[in-house]
């Protein structure tokens, strides 16, 4: 196949499909075990330093909260982040010091809210590097030939372009038309984190509303945490097998995590925080203003539960739900503007 | 004209008369997003709005804040995948794009990765998001970005999203989907359009705007021979927008 054009960035996570077949034979368990842990030794068990980390929902919405702040907890240092639609989720991540690089189809920036202060000033001065340019179809079309088992996947995006050529695609002249078609190809994170509506303790897991990428994320990654709002039984699940999404044998830990997308929208269950969002962007304009958001939420916090509390526990939460509910309190709602 | 309107209202109501009836539209938070509803709510009611996250056809009362939020497929046709809605994009089924940009040049590329170097930007955008796929693989995109000499430039610092490349018959030789591409930009100024050199030219020119405005706040020449004036809003697009589209004024 002759190769025409090939983008300069690096290829970040792509292995040869049987050394990952390899791995799944060998690493992923297919038995039925009860797979609860907790946040923290989720961590231990399936987070490393120099890590390629890829964070599930989308950025904002359906976000493993727990598992990001374990990562911080335990000072996990040196992750490559797949800065597939990040939102709140790498702006942590990046501020809080465990990122050195990032492949970037969308980072640095917190959608209608405007960009992100404290990671951008990570990657303007140097501290982190983005090392390829990717779209979201990108992305997730990497994630889709990694599910797939194949080392890329063609697809008809990037050609022409400066994203292109800092990506880690190639164009080839399609041997069906003669015409030049871009190769994706296919990236494997070491370990992914996606938060769902329910899961039983094997880690089959229901997501409710848009799955945005996941079901590609999750036959992806190599090593793989669920989070969940509630743990239901296997029965329930087994009454609606359409609705699981991930099936068990991709799963290797699972997380019991009510309000686990905090500050994060949980769709048909709890809102935005805006003000605990807004708190993040005054305070991390500052070194100073970050270190005092850490110490106040993450590493001053013993764990999910008590950070629930400190950013004001139940009365917040049934706020948050009421909201997204459609039954908003007269003060206090969410802004919107424009798309940055 | 039957009352005062904000700048906003005025680029929500033409990028609404661009929307036609019983067409797909891909759109992202913010002024396309009420354009798009005020379309549905007026000439074309049968225009399915899809957020690249997933959302198809949502019904919400209120607007979103992200585009993968549970006001973008609440009460909606489906509540896909991100796989599933660019699947169907690049199989032809989106009509029309929405995009903005920090830049753009003659040809309808756009930056909205980095100012400066991109190995040390001086300023670091989010990068493309959905921009590439969306300008590569909808049949049409339009921009809505604000202009001056520093957003229309001759070349731009990075090209994020492809609009003409460099000219006729570039995006179908470097393998995009053939009878694709930018058709019209709005900025605060006017709309324009793309001659037959692919380059941008003024169609409509926005109410109280003097002509020559348009090329002091450009960074390159913009054709202007024949244009109209925008349509100022109709007092009943107003109130679809201030009672029932965003009564609590999130975008104005």
């Amino acid at each position: 196949m002759n190769v025409i054009d090939e983008g300069n960035g690096e290829l970040v996570g792509w292995e040869h499909p049987d050394d990952v077949r390899k791995w799944n034979r060998e690493k992923r368990s297919r038995a039925f075990e009860d797979k609860r842990m907790t946040a923290s030794e989720a961590v231990e068990r399936f987070v490393d330093d120099s890590d390629l980390l890829a964070s599930g929902g989308f950025g904002h919405v359906r976000i493993s909260t727990p598992i990001l702040h374990e990562i911080v907890r335990q000072d996990i240092a040196d992750l490559t982040l797949s800065g597939k639609t990040t939102v709140f989720d790498a702006d942590l991540l990046i501020a809080a010091g465990a990122v050195s690089k990032v492949e970037a189809a969308y980072c640095f920036a917190h959608e209608t809210r405007g960009l992100a202060p404290a990671s951008r000033r990570r990657v303007e001065e140097g501290d982190v590097d983005v090392v390829a340019e990717a779209s979201n179809a990108t992305l997730q079309w990497r994630f889709l030939a990694a599910k797939m088992g194949v080392p890329f996947v063609p697809a008809r995006i990037l050609a022409g372009t400066e994203t292109f050529e800092k990506s880690a695609a190639k164009i080839v002249e399609d041997p069906w038309t003669r015409e030049p078609i871009t190769l994706i190809p296919a990236c494997y994170p070491d370990v992914a984190c996606i938060h769902v509506s329910k899961a039983d303790k094997h880690g089959n897991a229901v997501i409710d509303g848009i799955s945005v990428e996941d079901p590609e994320l999750a036959g992806a990654a190599k090593r793989l945490i669920v989070t969940t709002e509630e743990i239901v039984d296997s029965d329930e699940l087994r009454a609606r097998p359409k609705d699981v999404e991930i099936p068990y044998f991709l799963v290797d830990a699972v997380v019991e995590a009510p309000y686990g997308s905090h500050p994060g929208e949980m769709p048909y269950q709890y809102y935005f925080d805006e003000d605990h969002l807004e708190e993040w962007m005054d305070l991390t304009a500052t070194e100073e203003g970050l270190e005092e958001y850490l110490e106040r939420y993450i590493t001053g916090t013993e764990d999910f539960a008590e950070y629930l509390e400190a950013v004001g526990g139940e009365e917040r939460l049934a706020e948050l739900e009421a909201i997204e509910n459609y039954e908003r309190p007269d003060t206090g709602g969410p802004e919107g503007g424009e798309r940055v | 004209m039957n009352e005062e309107y904000t700048s906003t209202e005025l680029l929500t109501t033409v990028a609404s008369s661009l929307i036609e009836d019983e067409s797909t539209i891909i759109v992202g938070t913010g002024m396309p997003m009420l354009a798009a509803m005020l379309a549905q709510r007026t000439h074309a009611p049968d225009a399915t709005m899809i957020y690249e996250a997933g959302g198809i056809g949502p019904e919400a009362p209120e607007l979103p804040i992200s585009v993968g939020d549970e006001r973008t497929f609440h009460r909606g046709v489906k509540a896909a995948g991100m796989h599933d809605v660019m699947s169907y994009m690049s199989a032809g089924f989106v009509d029309v794009g929405f995009l903005g940009a920090a830049q753009i040049d003659r040809y309808g590329n756009l930056n909205s990765t980095v100012i400066g170097d991109w190995e040390r930007p001086t300023v670091r955008f989010p990068g493309s998001g959905g921009a590439n796929d969306i300008g590569s693989l909808a049949h049409e995109t339009i921009v809505t970005m604000h202009q001056d000499e520093t957003s229309f430039v001759e070349e731009l610092d990075f090209l994020t999203t492809p609009g003409y490349l460099d000219g006729p018959g570039e995006r179908k030789d470097a393998g995009l989907p053939a009878e694709t591409g930018p058709t019209h930009v709005i900025t605060q100024y006017g709309v324009y359009g793309f001659d037959d050199n692919c380059e941008l030219t003024l169609e409509f020119l926005h109410p109280g705007v003097e002509e020559a405005t348009i090329n002091e706040e450009s960074g390159f020449r913009i054709h202007a021979g024949t244009y109209d004036r925008s349509p100022e809003p109709t007092a009943e697009q107003l109130r679809l927008l201030r009672e029932e589209i965003d009564p609590r004024g999130i975008i104005r």
